[in-house]
């Protein structure tokens, strides 16, 4: 079997590769580049595409499917009519599927399956980095801080941290946020930061 | 009590009014908090209709008739009780090509600038590179307003030259790339590749028909029917956001709320053309001023007319060369809505059209029609090729349709 997936983030469709891969008896095709999308798919010819939803390159695909005849009669979306609630998943999810019609619908279904999974793995896989990120970015910026108090003031290393504390906590807001209006305003008042 | 209503929408200038109903007020004073979706295809906006994520969507018109009939995935009725905007769209070529065939500096007639093009795309098509156009949906009025044009002046659009499907926002890379060497596209990506030197807009969509529908307020009927009141709320807080659009005291404020990174994300000055009629053709070039390019509220614009939806099957028929049926005419004048949107916007000053229907193209002066209120009037409403659309005689018109010659 045959299987192309679309998109333009090179990491997930990696990710996608990989769930994949544990299927077997599989050929797995990735695109990530938006020109020649329509070539690439129709040298492909696979059975199943999976593709992004946020991917704008939708429609041309929907458009080179209705008037090509290289895939018998591929279908957006579903495994069969009635199976909403794996389409709602994948939709959910972030993926869409264009599928030969008459093709396997167990086998459809569990590789639809596995793709929703994967997508779910690689955003969960995002949230945690965003976070570790901006958590990051957080202590720097009370390092900064803390810093800058300690030269401007002559505050030892805890004292300038509990003197953030302290306004954090008078003013209702996060240390950071208070490191971030310290490191602000020295930045206005010229200095090195 | 407000009640949430999610509607979804691609970054275009004409997602303006569910955009405005939300930011102004108008929704929440009508009891509804709406839920603005932004997707990148139309193919992503529909699914999302479908399966229930949104409860409404900013569509192409043609979508909306080609899924109530069942082209290309199963049939699901949809509804249309509101127009969204009429035309707001232009063709652009590669600046050479437009060098060749339309005047500097201003938008040629359609009749003068078809028969340069023509000769261009028979030496194309004789030298075996024909010229190829993007189009933005297979089921978009763009492509059935180009494909009018281009057959109205003897190109036809299968034989002789090429139309594929271009995203919005691919347009002016494709143009830049040579993939195509023209688009047909809404604002404010015609002006996004006349920024980049990519293009030079030649045609606005209202040249070819003056009072063009393009896109509607599309939901599932059976959400239209079990969400009745909701929908008619939604409908009065988008005419009120139609008539805000077209208040030109209203002009700079609601480009910089289109103009935001969750809606658009365009430059704000770029909007601010269309929403105010003024184009740039061409880099460097002067702005012109072009009445009525995007087309808003006066003359009932949103009211969705029958006939609208009954030219666009016509075209659907033409181009999808399949047989007329009068059973999927039936399901088509079902799409368009005109009753529900009489319904919300009785008692509202809004000019509410007795009929359901009228003659398209046949304005070539002012006409007045009835209205629940009164009279009003409508302007110039003509096909460049002077063609007129009867709804009664659908047949009739696509037996004349010059294409096959």
């Amino acid at each position: 079997m045959r299987i192309a997936i679309i998109d333009e983030s090179a990491v997930r469709a990696s990710v996608m590769q990989e769930g994949l891969a544990q299927l077997g008896d599989c050929e797995i095709f990735v695109i990530t580049e938006r020109r020649g999308l329509v070539r690439r798919i129709s040298e492909i010819d696979a059975d199943i595409v999976l593709m992004d939803l946020g991917n704008p390159s939708r429609d041309v695909l929907e458009e080179y499917f209705a008037v090509s005849r290289v895939l018998a009669r591929p279908i957006a979306m579903f495994v069969d009519d009635s199976d909403e609630e794996s389409i709602g998943a994948s939709i959910d999810a972030g993926v869409s599927a264009y599928v030969v019609d008459g093709f396997a619908p167990h086998r459809i279904r569990s590789i639809l399956d596995l793709a929703i999974r994967r997508f779910h793995a690689f955003s969960r896989l995002q949230t945690e980095l965003s976070v570790a990120q901006s958590k990051l970015a957080e202590r720097e910026s009370v390092d900064k801080a803390k810093r800058i108090l300690m030269q401007t003031r002559g505050l030892g290393e805890p004292e300038a941290y509990a003197e953030l504390r302290k306004t954090a906590m008078n003013q209702g807001k996060r240390i950071a946020e208070i490191a971030d209006a310290v490191v602000t305003a020295h930045n206005l008042i010229g200095g090195a930061a | 009590m407000t009640t949430k209503f999610s509607i979804g929408f691609l970054p275009l200038v004409d997602a303006a009014l569910p955009i405005l109903a939300h930011v102004h007020g108008f929704a929440a004073d009508e009891g509804l908090h709406l839920e603005l979706v932004k997707d990148v295809s139309w193919a992503t906006v529909l699914d999302r209709l479908l399966y229930g994520h949104t409860d409404a969507a900013h569509m192409v018109a043609p979508l909306a008739i080609a899924t109530t009939l069942g082209r290309g995935r199963p049939a699901q009725p949809l509804s249309a009780p509101f127009v969204l905007g009429l035309n707001g769209n232009a063709i652009t070529l590669k600046s050479d090509l437009a060098q060749r065939v339309a005047p500097e500096g201003a938008l040629g007639d359609p009749v003068e600038v078809g028969a340069a093009l023509r000769e261009i795309a028979m030496e194309c098509k004789a030298a075996g590179h024909p010229l190829c156009f993007g189009v933005v949906h297979r089921y978009s009025s763009h492509n059935y307003m180009l494909r009018y044009w281009l057959a109205g002046c003897g190109i036809r659009p299968d034989e002789d030259v090429e139309i594929t499907t271009v995203p919005p926002p691919f347009c002016a890379d494709a143009l830049e790339a040579g993939d195509v060497d023209g688009i047909c596209v809404g604002e404010p990506w015609n002006s996004v590749a006349v920024e980049r030197g990519a293009g030079t807009i030649v045609l606005a969509t209202a040249q070819v028909w003056r009072r063009g529908v393009e896109k509607v307020l599309a939901m599932r009927e059976s959400v239209m029917e079990s969400r009745r009141e909701e929908v008619e709320a939604l409908i009065r807080a988008l005419h009120r956001a139609a008539r805000q659009f077209v208040d030109p005291e209203a002009l700079l404020t609601n480009a910089a709320i289109l103009a935001r990174p969750e809606y658009l994300n365009a430059d704000v000055n770029l909007i601010l053309r269309a929403l105010g009629d003024r184009l740039l053709l061409h880099k460097g070039g002067e702005l012109i001023h072009f009445p009525d390019f995007m087309f808003q509220y006066r003359e009932a614009a949103n009211f969705p007319w029958v006939s609208q939806a009954q030219w666009l099957y016509s075209q659907m028929l033409r181009w999808d060369r399949t047989p007329y049926d009068p059973g999927d005419e039936a399901k088509v004048a079902r799409v368009f809505r005109p009753d529900v949107y009489r319904s919300a916007l009785t008692g509202t000053d809004a000019p509410l059209p007795g009929a359901s229907s009228k003659v398209e193209g046949s304005l070539h002066q002012p006409m007045v029609v009835g209205t629940q209120q009164g009279l009003i009037t409508l302007e110039k409403n003509a096909f460049f090729d002077g063609r007129i659309f009867d709804p009664h005689d659908l047949a009739g018109y696509l037996a004349q349709d010059s294409y096959a010659k």
